[in-house]
């Protein structure tokens, strides 16, 4: 069975993310060795904490080149939450930081009109939608996913992707609109938990183990 | 007034052993059922997350939520939070390598508040809920309690949940002792004191008898969510039934088929 191969850089909760891949369908491994991703038909860059922190370590782990070798070779590669924000060029946060420059586009701060329930960070389930008001999902990683399925959010920042032709779904917390799910060839980003998104998550999840 | 984002409707079970129990002031406690079928019908009902207490660790320095963590996290997609007895990084490494999200800490941060700080640091901000006991000492005033009610710290609630969030604490369950167990409604007051003043979220905890009682303490105490046990334990309301009386009533909530 094709192995998908889960990026152990030391940052964040891997274990969940496991057992759905696992339940998904995948034969997965976690690690934490770059020399290891030549046996590997996909890779997922999982991620929670800061964008500076996260990257140096990252790259210090030598992960870096073995996530561009992938991406050029066209072998599928999911990101999820910080690790959907290092696919682009650069990060905001608590500083400048570069990314992998994949999708074009910068990491900022997800700014909302303060108010009784619009807090930052943006904790919660929240709604995919189509860009520019479609009544359906392109993109393979979407498919069988209603607009306006919802799933799990943890973060403050975001990543805005300077082409339109990069996102393919959107979301609105309070007045505030950022791209929650990213592409580019065969790398896909998205800013939620899908291993947290109950049965919609478990479904993009399958979409992406199904490109293998 | 419009409310701008979902509203976590969330399920929570207290755990003596290997049962779910329930009680009345966090006292009296009755076993209402086995952990890893109500969690499967709660998550199967749409549950947007699941909170575990271990309501007798701090007492007896002992912790048995690992292995029904384990069990729940093989089949259950939702945020999972812990409670209960954890007082080192160690504790809270091994709940998440059990497969929990969050780890929700009350008596160890009243005796090392700089707990908190050190968590955040080693596993995030998103990971660590600050927990609270409160008790109404008088109008407007609350008394934060530790070891499920038992013993009384002498902090004033509203003032150690904004600093439980300086300390680096991603979200705040507030639990009131008055209302815990009685089905007669949330300490709407004392939800409404802490959660519009501080940037985090805040769970609604103790009290729910009814959906009307979730929806007052969204819209009068602003909860960003709210945890429920007694309401959900004894099938007085399935989560559905709960999420379509609220969403009758204005508030947004996960309309989840079912989560498998």
């Amino acid at each position: 069975m094709k192995k998908i191969f889960i990026i152990d850089y030391g940052y964040g909760n891997l274990f969940g993310l496991k057992k759905a891949l696992a339940y998904a369908g995948a034969d997965v491994v976690v690690s934490a060795y770059p020399a290891d991703f030549s046996g590997a038909a996909a890779l997922v860059l999982p991620g929670v904490g800061a964008f500076g922190e996260g990257i140096s370590e990252f790259e210090k782990r030598g992960f870096k080149k073995a996530v561009l070798d992938a991406f050029f070779s066209g072998k599928p590669l999911l990101g999820i939450c910080l690790g959907m924000q290092f696919l682009f060029d650069k990060s905001y946060e608590f500083g400048e930081h570069a990314g992998l420059g994949i999708i074009s586009g910068e990491v900022k701060q997800l700014s909302v009109q303060p108010g009784t329930f619009c807090k930052i960070p943006h904790i919660g389930w929240n709604a995919l939608w189509p860009p520019d008001g479609k009544n359906s999902f392109s993109g393979h990683l979407l498919d069988n996913v209603t607009p306006g399925s919802q799933v799990y959010f943890v973060h403050s920042f975001v990543g805005y992707a300077a082409s339109a032709a990069d996102v393919l779904a959107n979301t609105r917390y309070c007045d505030s609109v950022f791209p929650s799910v990213v592409c580019k060839a065969n790398t896909f980003g998205v800013q939620f938990h899908p291993e947290k998104s109950g049965a919609v998550g478990i479904q993009i999840l399958k979409n992406f183990i199904s490109l293998l | 007034m419009d409310i701008p984002k979902i509203i976590r409707i969330i399920p929570r079970l207290d755990i003596k052993g290997a049962n779910v129990i329930k009680g009345v002031h966090l006292e009296c406690l009755r076993v209402v059922g086995d952990p890893g079928e109500m969690a499967a019908r709660y998550y199967n009902q749409g549950a947007d997350e699941l909170i575990y207490m271990d309501v007798v660790a701090s007492l007896y320095g002992r912790n048995n939520l690992l292995n029904i963590v384990e069990k729940a996290s093989q089949n259950i997609f939702i945020p999972l939070t812990v409670g209960g007895g954890i007082r080192c990084l160690e504790d809270i490494r091994n709940i998440l390598r059990a497969g929990a999200d969050k780890v929700a800490i009350n008596t160890h941060a009243i005796k090392n508040p700089d707990f908190i700080t050190e968590a955040a640091k080693a596993f995030g901000s998103q990971c660590i809920v600050g927990s609270i006991e409160a008790k109404r000492i008088s109008s407007g005033k609350w008394e934060a309690y530790t070891d499920n009610g038992r013993v009384v710290t002498g902090l004033d609630v509203v003032e150690w949940g904004k600093r439980l969030v300086s300390l680096g604490a991603g979200e705040l369950l507030i639990t009131s002792i008055d209302q815990e167990g009685t089905s007669k409604g949330y300490d709407v007051d004392l939800i409404r004191s802490i959660a519009p003043h501080v940037c985090v979220p805040v769970i609604a905890c103790g009290g729910a008898g009814n959906p009307q009682d979730l929806t007052d303490v969204v819209k009068n105490g602003h909860a960003d969510a709210v945890a429920a046990a007694h309401i959900f334990h004894y099938n007085q309301y399935s989560i559905q039934a709960v999420k379509e009386q609220l969403k009758d009533r204005s508030i947004p909530v996960r309309m989840a088929a079912g989560n498998l």
